[in-house]
């Protein structure tokens, strides 16, 4: 166990998933860098430096630098994950999947189901997402709420260090196409993470904090901000579950229905533009199965329907803080309590 | 390539070329000193070293004519007539830029003056000016579309995809690949597999291969596609081999990079240099006119960056703004 940052629980889950299974391939633009050029080889690691030292590690046969082509590679590891590799993938911003969407959705996600259970497709895509970098509106988006609409994708959306080395591997030895984000704002957070490979389970959801009154169910980087505003509640007196689903396909909804069930009242942060968002999904099933359960109307906090702007003065309102969350709950413990339906 | 129809040039457009040329230097050079001194936030791309080639190639268009850009796109906003304190101001991100503050460097663009943007996504830009041109041949406008594409875009399967769609539709667009020596950090030598030129020959379309240093040879080289344009005779191609003075991105350690590249390249192959020297020996230009130029220029960029800093950042509103949906 010892302190590691965000970046290095990502980076030791590929080299200890790579020393121990020789079928396991990294590919993506830069992951290695230096390709053809003067200066030193594997001279990137990615864009900040993720996969720093795997090319030096692996050789250029089992980490691949890949020209400017994202429908070609990614397909070509789809491919390859049919026909025994399980290729790691990068598509440095999720941003840029308009470009191999297809590949993705039509291809690597559809193979178990269409040819009848007779492939696997162990193939992960990281991807890095999300706002506050000053990144602007092709560099800032979240967009796990697409892939998590299709069938066939296993999404994962890790909320700490902790948490992405074990999703990581987890992902890595899994048979279906998984989908691995990264908040690009996370990269330097850091946490106690275990030195020895480990796996968490998909589909099911981290209790980060247990209280009475409210769930707050959060994803990835919104876990923080719901942890920061549950902190200041508390010393209001309102005391908070938060809850970290991890994986939004598949979802852990049995967690969050238990979990309304104790507290009745239910607010869900996400970072992703609010409509057919992860929040609306969790919303109409937690309505659709627990509507008894429901002391008060069910809060959403999320960025407003716009892209994401570039000024820092606009990007910082867009991203839900702890005082949006912390507001909404206040606001949800005000309202009045709703009687048993007769 | 003598006797040139470059140096054909008259006096008052080799002035307005060198003033260009040196004003996206100065801007260039400015903005990484802001952006090192943590003035300037996110991405940014400079163009500094491939001047050449964005005012080679837009010193042939005009306000009806249209370019595509990339993310390295300050140098093609300026040749093509963008406002740099509005520029400026955009990647300040304030409520003056050019977008408002809301699209920063990657995304500058004015479309009135046929500048459809910097674009965040690699390979991005050739499709639309296809639509551009398309747009000027329906509409009969006389106008064409440049799209200007990195060594890595020219990998990308929008560049291809857009090069054959403009040979079978018969479209007013050049393709210009600013091929700069990499892509992020690999080489160009590398990513490109076979021959960009040939690539164009087998979409059916010319293509020449164009030193991007020499702004005289971009300008001649730029003649003939833009001819076949205006003609309706459809596109034509440009392989431009240049490079560029500064990292990737602001932030960019170039290890990649050869010990003293830069130094040499700065040394030995500057564009504006090399203008200089040209149009001085063969006394066409006065060192003195080229000096009142860099006085003005740096006055220029001074006062923007002044003027950026002292600007108001977007006020709340502006969030919920230029977007269909309507807020309470
Ligand atoms: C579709 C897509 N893939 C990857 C990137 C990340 N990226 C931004 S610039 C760049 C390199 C582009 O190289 P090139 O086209 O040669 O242009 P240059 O930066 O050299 O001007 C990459 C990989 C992106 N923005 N969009
Ligand atoms: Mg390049």
């Amino acid at each position: 166990m010892s302190k590691k940052s965000f970046r290095q629980a990502v980076n030791e889950a590929l080299r200890q998933e790579m020393e121990r299974d020789p079928t396991v391939v990294l590919m993506g633009e830069d992951v290695g860098g230096g390709m053809g050029a003067p200066g030193e080889d594997d001279a990137w690691g990615g864009p900040l430096g993720v996969t720093k030292g795997l090319m030096s590690q692996f050789g250029r046969e089992r980490v691949l630098d890949t020209p400017i082509t994202e429908s070609a590679f990614i397909g070509a590891a789809a491919g390859a994950a049919l026909r025994g590799l399980r290729p790691v993938a990068e598509l440095m911003f999720v941003d840029f999947m308009g470009v191999c969407f297809d590949q993705i959705f039509n291809q690597a996600a559809k193979f178990r189901y269409m040819f009848g259970g007779t492939a696997k497709t162990p193939l992960v895509i990281r991807t890095m997402y999300g706002a506050g970098f000053r990144a602007a509106s092709q560099h800032s988006q979240c967009l796990y709420p697409i892939f998590t609409h299709v069938p066939g994708l296993k999404v994962v959306i890790p909320s700490s260090p902790y948490e992405a080395k074990g999703l990581l591997i987890q992902a890595i030895r899994d048979d279906d196409p998984v989908i691995f984000f990264e908040h690009k704002v996370m990269y330097d957070d850091e946490e106690d993470v275990p030195d020895d490979p480990y796996t968490i389970p998909f589909g099911e959801a981290r209790f980060v904090r247990e209280g009475e009154d409210v769930t707050i169910v959060a994803i990835g980087r919104m876990v923080q901000m719901a942890s920061k505003a549950a902190d200041a509640l508390a010393k209001e007196g309102i005391s908070c579950t938060v809850l970290d689903p991890r994986t939004t396909s598949p979802l852990d909804l049995q967690s969050i229905l238990e979990s309304v069930q104790e507290t009745g009242r239910l607010v869900i942060v996400d970072e992703a533009n609010p409509r057919c968002n992860i929040a609306t999904d969790i919303s109409a099933q937690v309505v659709e199965q627990a509507f008894e359960s429901l002391k008060a109307p069910i809060r959403m906090v999320c960025p407003p329907h716009t892209p994401v702007p570039f000024s820092p003065a606009l990007e910082d309102a867009f991203i839900p803080s702890p005082e949006k969350i912390a507001a909404v709950v206040r606001s949800v413990m005000a309202s009045p309590t709703r009687q048993a339906a007769a | 390539m003598e006797p040139s129809r470059a140096l054909q040039l008259n006096r008052e457009e080799l002035l307005r070329a060198y003033r260009q040329m040196r004003t996206i230097r100065e801007f260039e050079e400015r903005v990484h000193t802001e952006f090192s001194s943590g003035a300037i936030p996110g991405f940014v791309h400079l163009y500094a070293g491939e001047e050449a080639v964005a005012v080679g190639v837009c010193m042939h268009l005009t306000e009806r004519d249209c370019i595509a850009s990339t993310h390295r796109g300050h140098g093609h906003c300026i040749a093509k007539g963008c406002d740099v304190k509005g520029m400026m101001a955009e990647i300040f991100g304030r409520a003056d830029g050019l977008c408002g503050g809301k699209g920063g460097s990657m995304h500058i663009a004015d479309v009135a003056k046929g500048m459809l943007g910097a674009n965040g996504i690699v390979g991005g830009g050739a499709p639309l000016a296809c639509g551009a041109a398309l747009a000027a041949k329906t509409l009969k406008t006389g106008g064409v579309a440049v799209a200007f594409g990195g060594d890595g875009a020219s990998n990308q399967g929008t560049t291809a995809e857009s090069m054959n769609l403009a040979t079978v539709w018969k479209l007013p667009v050049i393709f210009v690949l600013e091929d700069n020596g990499y892509a992020e950090s690999t080489a160009s030598s590398w990513s490109i597999g076979g021959d960009a030129v040939k690539r164009a020959e087998g979409f059916g379309m010319p293509g020449v291969r164009v030193d991007g240093h020499d702004f005289f040879a971009v300008y001649e080289a730029m003649h003939d596609p833009i001819a076949r344009a205006r003609a309706g005779e459809g596109p034509s191609f440009l392989h431009v081999k240049v490079n560029r003075y500064y990292g990737h991105f602001e932030g960019d350690a170039q290890t990649y990079r050869a010990p003293g590249e830069v130094q040499r390249l700065r040394a030995e192959m500057d564009c504006i240099e090399r203008f200089r020297k040209r149009v001085t020996e063969a006394k066409v230009l006065e060192e003195k006119d080229l000096a009142a130029i860099d006085r003005e220029v740096l006055e220029l960029i001074e006062e923007s960056v002044r003027a950026a800093k002292a600007a108001a950042y977007p006020p709340p509103p502006a969030l919920l703004s230029d977007v269909y949906v309507s807020y309470p």
